[in-house]
């Protein structure tokens, strides 16, 4: 278990518990987490599970992949710490860690 | 052999059997059903291409459970549907949107595309999907008062882009070829990409980067903030790079973020509707109007699942319900394709 913050752009947080070898996105629509639309069920295929990653966590949480950095594109103000969060993988590292829900995800 | 037909004329409607709304999986299986019954198709889609879903958001993903296809992308899976219907030469409509469907006196529908082909039809297959596939708008407040007039997400007529001075977004094919076919009618064009990183044709992305060496157009590496403007006319655009904010001067922009599924026309035919799917019943998979049928992921029933699987089986029973419209005296006799030789003479195996 890990459990994970997100924060509303209005500054809500809400703190779920993921399981380890879930991704963070499915986590989120488990937890009905506000804003993570998730539309193609996880497969990089449509950018609307956009999050931004806190500062601190950027390291543990990793960088996109090419696939993702493409699809990337796809996203709205995108930046540094944009990542899609059905490609990153809950890990024991992953417990505390912080995520921001971007205003639109388009 | 199956036809393409690119854009429509106006004029005389088509009349068919059947017009299927939608060139998705599910579509394009219709064809292979309703086929073996001797009822012949036309195909609308606004896509450019055959595939929906599969062949425009997941064309090189891995599909696992197609039966007996341990393994196949959106893209082959969408080849061999088209191998497959090849038989019942059925004629595709593609780049055009169904806009308007009526009851005629007579019992038949007519529809009508933004292309103003007409049709006229006994049936009505709803293979629409998630909606049409409709280009994706920046979430920039005030946007939608500058479409049609400063922002276009497609170019009808060249000439509305002359002298402008013209900003196109996006990293992706559509973005690079449009950059390079109005550069030289542009008064200034801007290209703006989150990334100096592109997804486009390394021979196009090459020319666009000769431009800009050369000073013919500008490259800039942002994203869109704002528009300013006023009565639908743009007149700049504030753009947010690493180094802060830049207001340029813009009055023409080409937004290329992809495309989404909006439900679009469908919810103006009159057709019950919940929560955007068309419910069916489980038998004929027909909707609320009679000779209307629903079938893939735009209906719903109990127990429904959005599944490639589910849409095959709904096509095969929906066929069943439109045979008895189409041939009211005939009777339909159950056949195998393995062991009827009528049918298959159908598929010219025989
Ligand atoms: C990333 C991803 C992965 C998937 N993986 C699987 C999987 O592994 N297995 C599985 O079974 N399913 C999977 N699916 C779901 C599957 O793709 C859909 O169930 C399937 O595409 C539905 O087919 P369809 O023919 O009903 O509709 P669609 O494929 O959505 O096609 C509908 C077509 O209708 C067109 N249309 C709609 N309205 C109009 C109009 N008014 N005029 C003209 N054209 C119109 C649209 O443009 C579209 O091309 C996946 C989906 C996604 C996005
Ligand atoms: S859920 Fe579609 S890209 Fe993540």
């Amino acid at each position: 278990m890990a459990k994970i913050t997100f924060i509303q752009p209005d500054g809500v947080t809400q703190v779920i518990e993921a399981t380890v070898g879930q991704t963070v996105m499915e986590a989120a629509k488990t937890n009905d987490v506000p804003g993570i639309e998730a539309e193609c069920g996880g497969a990089c295929a449509c950018a609307t599970c956009h999050v931004y990653v806190a500062e601190e966590w950027r390291e543990k949480a990793g960088a996109p992949s090419e696939m993702e950095e493409d699809m990337l594109d796809f996203a709205f103000d995108v930046r540094e710490e944009s990542r899609l969060c059905c490609q990153i993988k809950v890990t024991e590292d992953l417990d505390g860690a912080v995520f921001q829900v971007p205003a639109k995800q388009f | 052999m199956t036809t393409l037909q690119h854009g429509g004329g106006s004029g005389e409607p088509i009349e068919t059997d059947v017009v299927i709304i939608g060139a998705g999986p599910v579509g394009l299986f219709a064809v292979f059903e309703l086929g073996l019954l001797d009822i012949k198709c036309h195909l609308i889609d606004i896509l450019d291409k055959p595939g929906g879903q599969c062949a425009e958001l997941y064309p090189e993903k891995p599909i696992y459970d197609i039966p007996a296809l341990p393994v196949v992308s959106g893209q082959e899976l969408t080849d061999r549907l088209l191998e497959q219907i090849k038989p019942f030469e059925p004629t595709f409509h593609i780049s055009e949107r169904v806009d308007e469907l009526e009851r005629q006196p007579d019992g038949r529908f007519l529809l009508r595309s933004d292309a103003g082909t007409q049709f006229l039809t006994k049936i009505v297959v709803i293979a629409a999907g998630g909606g049409s596939f409709t280009p994706k708008r920046p979430p920039l407040p005030g946007i939608e008062t500058y479409e049609g007039s400063s922002v276009f997400y497609s170019v009808r007529r060249m000439e509305d882009f002359r002298g402008r001075d013209i900003l196109i977004v996006g990293g992706g094919d559509s973005a690079l070829d449009w950059t390079l076919s109005l550069q030289p009618i542009a008064n200034s064009l801007t290209l703006l990409h989150r990334r100096d990183d592109f997804r486009a044709a390394p021979h196009s992305v090459e020319k666009m980067r000769e431009l800009v060496a050369a000073g013919k157009m500008r490259l800039m590496i942002g994203q869109m903030a704002g528009l300013q403007g006023s009565d639908g006319q743009l007149e700049s655009v504030a753009v947010k790079t690493k180094e802060g904010e830049e207001t340029l001067k813009i009055d023409r922009i080409m937004p290329f973020f992809g495309l989404t599924m909006k439900l679009g026309p469908v919810a103006n035919w009159g057709l019950n509707l919940e929560e955007n799917l068309i419910p069916v019943d489980t038998e004929k998979f027909e909707t609320s109007e009679p000779r209307i049928f629903a079938i893939g992921d735009i209906n719903t029933y109990p127990g429904k699942l959005k599944l490639i699987l589910s849409g095959f089986h709904e096509a095969a029973l929906m066929s069943q319900a439109a045979h008895r419209y189409v041939y009211p005296d005939k009777k339909l006799l159950f056949q195998y394709t393995t062991s009827s030789s009528n049918l298959q003479k159908k598929l010219g195996v025989r």
